[in-house]
C-alpha cells in the first residue's frame, strides 16, 4: 500500500491549477456566478452538500460548490475540512420536529389526516419535460398562491399509531449520543451512531441500498407513514445563561418509514419505523436513510439480516462518500515502487509458467 | 448580571424574556438590526469580553422523532459576549458567520436588561424583528394552505 514521495511536480502543478481555475470561471465573456445566485437558485444542490458535508451553511456551502465546479462531493469534502478549522460551541437540544413549521407534509397511510396532506414546493406531479422557456432568461414567476392557514396541529402519523398501541414506542432517553466526528466507528454501532453516519452518508449510495430492500435484499415492507419538510428552531442552553435560547432555524426533512413486524418472543405484532432526518429539502435522501436505518434494526428485531442493506459493517464504512472518495482516488498517488515490485513478481512466474510449459 | 442584583428571584420571567429576544435577534440579520437602530435611542458603550468568534454547535435529532438523540450534524454559529460601563453583561448565539450580527446582538441583550432602556429598544427593534419574522412564516404558512390537497368524494352507487 505504501506510496513514494515524489518531487519535481512543482511547476506542473502551478500551471494545471492555474488551467483549473481557467476552466472553473469558464467564458469570461458570460457573467460570473455569484455564491448568492448558487445559495437562491442551485437551492437543492446546497442543500445536498450542507448534508453530505454534515456542516449546515448556506454561504460555505454555495462557495464549496463554486470553487469546486459544481462538483458535490468534491464540495462536501471541502465543506468538511472548513469544519475542522472551526471549534464546537455545544451540542443542540434535540430538535423537536413535531414542531416543526410546515412546508410540505404529505401521508401515504392516511388520507384524511390531521393538518391534511400538504404538498409544498414539489418536483411531484410534474412532467418531467424540459421546460425551454426556463433557457431564455424571463420574467420572474408570478408569486405562488397563498390561502388562509388554519392552525391545524400536524401530529405525527407515528403518533397516531402510536396511540392504538400499534408502532413500536421509540424509549424515551436523553442520553448524549455518540459522536463519529470524535470517535471512530465500533461495532456493533448503536442506533444514534448509525444514523449520525446516515445523515451525512453518500445520497446515492443510501439510494440504491434503500432500493435493495424493496427488491428483496432485505424483505422490506415499507409504507411512507409520513414525510415533513419545513423549519426547526435549534435551541442550545449556554452554560454562562443556563436556560434555553434559541440560535436560528433549520430546514429538514424527515421521514417516517412505516414498517411491518411479525413480532418475537418478546414483543407482539406491530409497527416498526425507519427513520430518516436530513438537513433541507431533500427527501429522497431522507427516505433512503429511513430504508436502511429499518434494514439495519433487522438484527435487534430477531430479523434474519443476510442482505448488504441489513450489514452495519456494509452500510456504515462504506456510505461516506468523502471517506470513500479518499480510498479511491488514492490510488491515483505514486505507487512506483510498490508496482516494480508487481512488475518483477509477475515477470518471474511467467518466466517460470513459459519454462514449465516447454518442458 | 445587573438585574440578579436587583431583584431576589427574577429568573423565570426576566430569563424568559431574554430568550425571546436573543432567539429573535438571532433571526434577523444585521442589516435589519442596524436599520432599526437608526430610530432607536443611542446604545450604550461596551467592551467586548469574548468573540465575536465563530465556531459550531452539533444540531441533534431524535431516533424516530421522538427517541433517544442522535447527533445530525453541525451548523456555523457566531458567538459574542460583552459588558457595558455598568458592568451589565450581554451574551449573543447567532446561527451563521456574520460577526457584526452577534456582537450588536450582545450589546442589545445588555441594554434590554436595562429597566431604563428596555421598553424603547423592544418597541424599536424587537418588536418590528418579531413582526417581520412573523410574516415571513405566515407567507410560507398560507403558501404551504394553498398546496393542501382538497380531495373530492365520489358519490358511490349504490
Amino acid at each position: 500500500m505504501a506510496y513514494v514521495a515524489v518531487k519535481g511536480g512543482e511547476a506542473a502543478i502551478d500551471a494545471a491549477h492555474a488551467w483549473l481555475a481557467e476552466e472553473r470561471r469558464g467564458d469570461p465573456a458570460l457573467p460570473e456566478l455569484t455564491v448568492e445566485q448558487i445559495g437562491q437558485q442551485l437551492g437543492l444542490a446546497v442543500d445536498r452538500v450542507m448534508a453530505e458535508g454534515a456542516c449546515h451553511d448556506r454561504g460555505l456551502a454555495a462557495l464549496a460548490i463554486k470553487q469546486a465546479r459544481g462538483d458535490l462531493i468534491e464540495a462536501a469534502f471541502l465543506l468538511r475540512a472548513y469544519r475542522t478549522t472551526l471549534p464546537r460551541f455545544a451540542g443542540s437540544e434535540p430538535l423537536d420536529t413535531g414542531a416543526m413549521r410546515i412546508r410540505r407534509r404529505i401521508s401515504a397511510t392516511y388520507k384524511d389526516l390531521p393538518g391534511g396532506q400538504v404538498l409544498g414546493p414539489t418536483f411531484d406531479y410534474t412532467h418531467r419535460l424540459l421546460d425551454f422557456a426556463l433557457a431564455a432568461a424571463g420574467e420572474p414567476p408570478p408569486p405562488a398562491p397563498q390561502a388562509a392557514a388554519e392552525a391545524a396541529s400536524m401530529p405525527r402519523v407515528t403518533g397516531i399509531l402510536a396511540q392504538e398501541g400499534l408502532m413500536q414506542a421509540e424509549a424515551a432517553s436523553d442520553a448524549p449520543p455518540p459522536d463519529l466526528t470524535r470517535e471512530p466507528l465500533a461495532f456493533p454501532a448503536e442506533r444514534p451512531l448509525r444514523l449520525q453516519a446516515l445523515a451525512r452518508g453518500d445520497e446515492g449510495f443510501l439510494l440504491a441500498l434503500g432500493y435493495s430492500t424493496q427488491r428483496g435484499y432485505g424483505n422490506a415492507h415499507p409504507f411512507v407513514g409520513e414525510i415533513r419538510m419545513g423549519e426547526v428552531a435549534v435551541e442550545i442552553t449556554p452554560p454562562e445563561l443556563g436556560f434555553a435560547i434559541e440560535i436560528g432555524d433549520l430546514t429538514v426533512t424527515e421521514c417516517q418509514m412505516v414498517n411491518q413486524f411479525a413480532g418475537s418472543k418478546t414483543e407482539p405484532p406491530q409497527f416498526t419505523r425507519g427513520y430518516g432526518l436530513v438537513f433541507g429539502h431533500a427527501e429522497r435522501k431522507a427516505m433512503a436513510m429511513a430504508l436502511v436505518d429499518r434494514a439495519l434494526r433487522g438484527a435487534e428485531l430477531g430479523e434474519e439480516a443476510d442482505a448488504p442493506a441489513q450489514s452495519q459493517e456494509f452500510v456504515l464504512y462504506h456510505c461516506d462518500n468523502v471517506e470513500a472518495t479518499g480510498f479511491v482516488e488514492h490510488l491515483k498517488l505514486p505507487h512506483y515502487v510498490d508496482f516494480q515490485s508487481e512488475l518483477e513478481k509477475i515477470r518471474q512466474l511467467r518466466a517460470t509458467a513459459l519454462r514449465e510449459a516447454a518442458e | 448580571m445587573s438585574l440578579a442584583a436587583d431583584a431576589p428571584n427574577p429568573a423565570p420571567t426576566a430569563s424568559a424574556a431574554r430568550r425571546c429576544w436573543m432567539g429573535i435577534l438571532a433571526r434577523a440579520s444585521r442589516a435589519e438590526i442596524a436599520s432599526l437602530l437608526q430610530a432607536a435611542p443611542p446604545l450604550p458603550a461596551h467592551r467586548r469580553l469574548r468573540g465575536p468568534e465563530t465556531g459550531l454547535v452539533m444540531a441533534r435529532g431524535r431516533q424516530g422523532g421522538d427517541g433517544a438523540p442522535f447527533n445530525l450534524g453541525e451548523l456555523t454559529v457566531t458567538r459574542c459576549s460583552i459588558t457595558l460601563d455598568d458592568g451589565t453583561v450581554g451574551h449573543a448565539y447567532v446561527a451563521g458567520r456574520d460577526a457584526g450580527q452577534a456582537e450588536i446582538a450582545a450589546v442589545l441583550d445588555a441594554a434590554l436588561q436595562d429597566p431604563g432602556r428596555q421598553a424603547s429598544l423592544l418597541a424599536a427593534v424587537i418588536e418590528p424583528l418579531a413582526a417581520a419574522q412573523a410574516a415571513r412564516a405566515a407567507r410560507d404558512a398560507a403558501r404551504a394552505a394553498a398546496t393542501r390537497v382538497q380531495f373530492f368524494t365520489m358519490a358511490t352507487m349504490r
